[in-house]
């Protein structure tokens, strides 16, 4: 038997110039950070005050890093495809080969629903719940460092599979049969499902995690209905998350009982069926894009509010529409395969419910409208890339509302229609939302505002750069085309092909501001400091310093109503005494390095189960197993910050208003 | 009528922009109700679309912070009539919509059979990898990558996959089915104008899916049936052996036909689809045994 498995040289695609240039390229980069830490001596800072943090915010931080580095690969794939698709009509067939194509699109949409949208939408949860919730720490504060570092693992074993080996051919939903043994031997599917199972678990705690968190420890005083609308859809999507992700590690965990030991769960043969896979993927799938759209619905309804200056309108309409959403995004798998060939009445019923679902939708866009009804609305960046959202979205949504139509979706599914269908809600929702939270609460995270003008720039790039690229798009499904072509004989779609690849290099200009912004407001961050409270704020995270201390509030505040922050300001100003605080020690959870290590392991098994290296699968088991075990025998699991501390931290921070 | 010139403008839109040849260009009676229902669903929510996005742009101009003469009602939070509304306008549109869904999904689905005058002509759909197997059990004869129909007549179609998930789609005719290995999907379909059709599969299948399309030629019914004597008396046989040679993995087959097939060759497949046995080794039936 062989000591590495499946592993060998030939395993590295030293013969696909592309390939290894964009692998030498990401190493040369991952080379060039780690020799700067090194050099500079930034390592035991790093280690002590990140990697081994627990701390909320500055896991926030890191996944949102993640999302950020995860942004560029998955964009390079995309422009990859655009550009093959721009050249490869007629009788050319392009710059990629089909075995290469077929890996980039399917790399595309994991990395960036798995590793893009969902790093940058738990990030912002990370960040923010505990502080608008008016607490320390999340529940878990360990499971919490134990899910991003999962989540770490799994991106960093899709990057492996860019040097070693390959990724899937099979699209971002490895529908078997294609994805069995019998269709695709090789290692990319293998890729897929071990980067995800591990990730996928890391997900599932931190669903766990949150929804702990936000259904047990609230400051004292805030009852449900007093909570921020974004911890609302925080808590719609967490739950969304406990309840889905288990079925997709489910799914996933047949199919490799499939791969690896000869079941027949999804096989065509011995009586398996993989429609039932199709089935369960998207019990999972749906749910996960309210998963990413419903914080996101939070971020707008945050940003809007505050820079119209005017409470939410109409809240309970607001927190009911985001709870109908989380119950209905069950029943609606089954419109992502009308085509499947149910009978007419399953289809007519779950095209029906795709629609109910529209409606709590359509009721948050009108309360957008009514909170900035009567407001005095600031054309801040988040607030452009909220009305940016809200006129693109109602498009992606009436498309969705179309495909939702059987008779309608036969024509249309699998088309490009369709891409561009699921790019609108995704880039003017989630990714228009992520930007807009980005913006909003950065002040919050390192105490300087980003830089406006090169926001600006960056909202109006991504904005026309969408229609541009993707409007195109609408137009070849009309025309037939369907997705995943690695080159098409009709030349009429060549032109809007072309268009499509202009529209991504507009896009691309705005991700090379957002990059600008970032650096200029790093170099210029001395005149551009954020104060508690940059945006005339809400909530409660406005009501701390920024970057807020290790434990949030000196004192709990205490929440009789809601959008304390900002009614208790319009009080402070008539009020004339501020009570003295009273300071006492507060005890933080101590940093661990059980997350890292854990990951650490799991990358190994991930690697020796993908190419069957079986003394190491047992190694990096039992290494993780040890590491949990070290964990629960753990002597201190709190450190205590001592009264004086805060207080002189207090002293240093003045507060605008004591709450 | 708004609808009507939602439809021509759509359509001018379609055509100025070389759109044709695809779903706004039906060429028979199902793709040409599939377009009507996606105009129809099209008009009702645009009626609410576009002036959602004039409000959204029109109030957030009128309140921007600079504008001294809008009005700031910071109390402006709760209104149980338009908490109504705001319910009341997607719900009635959903309800316009879904009742289309509802109508649309069983007036139009795949399994129903076309009313014509005419007998339906059946054609067995097999994909493989990645090339396209027409039989048409009836006139005994087969193609590959090419299907060859007569206009006015009502095409029943039995499809299968002999492995990876395909779908079966010719945008001018109507919409898409899924071929799944060791099931059968059904689709009624009819041209009601000769011409020449993209087809294509509309689900990713591997390395060859680009090349996964074939032509639809649309003839009259006396062309057809020329076409069907002409094919019976040239080219190969489609039997066991032949077949096992045509079930392995090709790419961008050019288009040819077979004289003969063997019958029962569809059921085979579909069998050797539900045991899993390797799909180029077909089992015919007892009798096609016993003619052997």
């Amino acid at each position: 038997m062989n000591l590495l498995g499946k592993l060998s040289w030939n395993a590295i695609p030293l013969d696909q110039p592309i390939v290894m240039a964009a692998t030498s390229m990401m190493i040369a980069g991952v080379v060039l950070v780690l020799s700067w830490v090194t050099v500079k001596g930034h390592w035991p800072y790093l280690w002590r005050e990140w990697i081994t943090s627990v701390d909320h915010k500055r896991i926030g931080v890191m996944y949102i890093v993640l999302a950020l580095l995860m942004l560029l690969r998955g964009f390079t794939d995309a422009i990859m495809m655009r550009s093959q698709q721009a050249v490869a009509a007629g009788g050319a067939h392009g710059y990629l080969p089909p075995e290469h194509f077929d890996q980039i699109f399917s790399a595309h949409g994991t990395i960036m629903i798995f590793f893009m949208a969902m790093p940058f939408v738990i990030g912002l949860m990370n960040f923010v719940v505990p502080l608008q919730l008016g607490v320390r720490d999340m529940a878990f504060p360990t499971l919490n460092s134990v899910a991003l570092w999962l989540t770490a693992s799994g991106i960093l074993l899709t990057n492996i599979s860019l040097a070693v080996g390959e990724f899937a051919k099979t699209g971002w939903v490895a529908y078997p049969p294609l994805s069995e043994v019998q269709f695709s031997p090789g290692v990319g599917v293998d890729y897929y499902l071990w980067a995800l199972q591990i990730s996928g678990i890391g997900t599932l705690l931190t669903g766990i995690n949150f929804v702990t968190t936000i259904l047990k420890t609230r400051a004292p005083g805030m009852g449900y209905m007093r909570m921020p609308v974004f911890c609302w859809t925080a808590l719609a999507s967490n739950l969304l998350m406990v309840a889905a992700f288990p079925v997709l590690t489910a799914t996933f965990a047949m199919l490799l009982l499939d791969r690896y030991l000869g079941f027949h769960f999804f096989s065509i043969d011995g009586q398996g069926n993989p429609m039932m896979y199709v089935n369960l993927f998207w019990v999972w799938g749906h749910p996960e894009v309210y998963i990413l759209i419903l914080p996101a619905f939070g971020i707008f309804s945050e940003a809007i509010s505050t820079f119209s200056g005017k409470p939410l309108f109409g809240y309970r309409s607001m927190v009911a529409a985001t709870m109908a959403i989380c119950v209905l995004s069950f029943l609606v798998w089954l419109h992502h395969f009308f085509t499947m060939g149910a009978s007419a009445d399953v289809n007519g019923f779950f095209g029906v419910m795709t629609m109910v679902i529209a409606v709590p939708t359509g009721v948050k866009i009108f309360n957008w409208l009514f909170t900035m009804y009567g407001g005095r609305v600031r054309l801040t960046v988040p607030v452009l890339w909220s009305l940016g959202f809200m006129v693109t979205f109602v498009i992606g949504g009436m498309t969705g509302v179309l495909m939702a139509v059987p008779p309608a979706d036969f024509q249309l599914h699998n088309s490009l229609f369709l891409v561009a269908h699921f790019h609108n809600v995704i880039i003017g929702g989630v990714v228009f939302g992520v930007l807009a939270g980005y913006t909003y609460w950065f002040p919050k995270a390192f105490g300087f505002t980003l830089d406006e003008r090169w926001g600006r720039a960056s909202f109006w790039c991504w904005l026309i750069g969408f229609y541009i690229a993707f409007m195109p798009l609408y137009a070849l499904g009309l025309m037939g085309m369907t997705r995943r072509m690695q080159h098409y004989d009709n030349l009429a779609w060549q032109p809007w092909l072309l268009l499509a690849a202009v529209g991504a290099v507009v896009i691309l200009a705005g991700i090379a501001c957002l990059i600008v912004q970032l650096i200029v407001s790093i170099r210029d961050r001395a005149q551009r400091p954020a104060g508690g409270d940059p945006w005339n704020g809400r909530t409660l995270e406005w009501s701390t310093a920024s970057p807020p201390p290790a434990w949030n509030f000196a004192v709990l505040p205490r929440v009789s109503e809601r959008d304390t922050y900002w009614n208790g300001r319009k009080r402070e100003r008539t009020a004339q005494d501020p009570p003295a605080r009273e300071y006492k020690p507060i005890e933080m959870p101590k940093n661990s390095a059980t997350g890292f290590i854990t990951a650490f392991f799991a990358v190994v098994t991930g690697f020796a189960l993908i190419w069957h290296i079986w003394w190491m699968v047992g190694l990096g088991l039992f290494g993780a197993f040890v590491t949990l075990i070290a964990f629960a025998f753990r002597d201190r699991e709190d450190i205590e910050i001592s009264a004086e501390q805060i207080a002189r931290f207090d002293r240093a921070h003045q507060l605008e208003v004591p709450i | 009528m708004p609808r009507s010139v939602l439809a021509v403008a759509l359509v001018s839109i379609a055509t100025l922009s070389g759109c044709t040849e695809g779903v706004l260009d039906p060429k028979g009676p199902i793709a040409a109700a599939e377009r009507q229902i996606l105009f129809n669903s099209l008009g009702i929510m645009l009626a609410i679309v576009i002036p959602t996005i004039l409000a959204t742009l029109g109030i957030a101009y009128w309140f921007r912070s600079s504008n001294k003469r809008a009005r700031y009602l910071p109390d402006f939070t709760y209104s149980g009539r338009l908490e109504l509304l705001v319910w009341s306008i997607p719900a009635l549109t959903v309800l316009l919509v879904g009742g289309v869904a509802w109508v649309g999904s069983h007036h139009l689905d795949p399994r129903k059979p076309i009313g014509a005058a005419v007998e339906p002509l059946r054609i067995q759909v097999v994909s493989l990898d990645w090339k396209w197997l027409f039989i048409y059990p009836e006139q005994g004869i087969a193609s590959i990558n090419q299907l060859t129909i007569p206009i006015d007549t009502p095409v029943s179609f039995e499809l299968t996959s002999a492995g990876v998930m395909n779908s079966f789609f010719v945008p001018q005719l109507g919409g898409q089915i899924y071929t799944m290995a060791g099931m059968v999907t059904r689709l009624y379909l009819q041209a009601d104008h000769p011409g020449s059709y993209r087809g294509l599969s509309a689900n990713y299948s591997g390395g060859g899916f680009a090349d996964m399309r074939f032509t639809v030629d649309a003839l009259p019914a006396k062309e057809f049936a020329h076409w069907v004597t002409t094919t019976r008396s040239a080219g190969p046989q489609l039997d066991s052996q032949t077949y096992a040679d045509l079930a392995k993995p090709t790419t961008a087959v050019p288009p040819f036909t077979y004289r003969t097939v063997a019958p029962g060759l569809f059921n085979g497949i579909l069998s050797a689809g539900m045991m899993g046995a390797d799909a180029s080794h077909i089992d015919l039936p007892a009798s096609q045994r016993a003619e052997k």
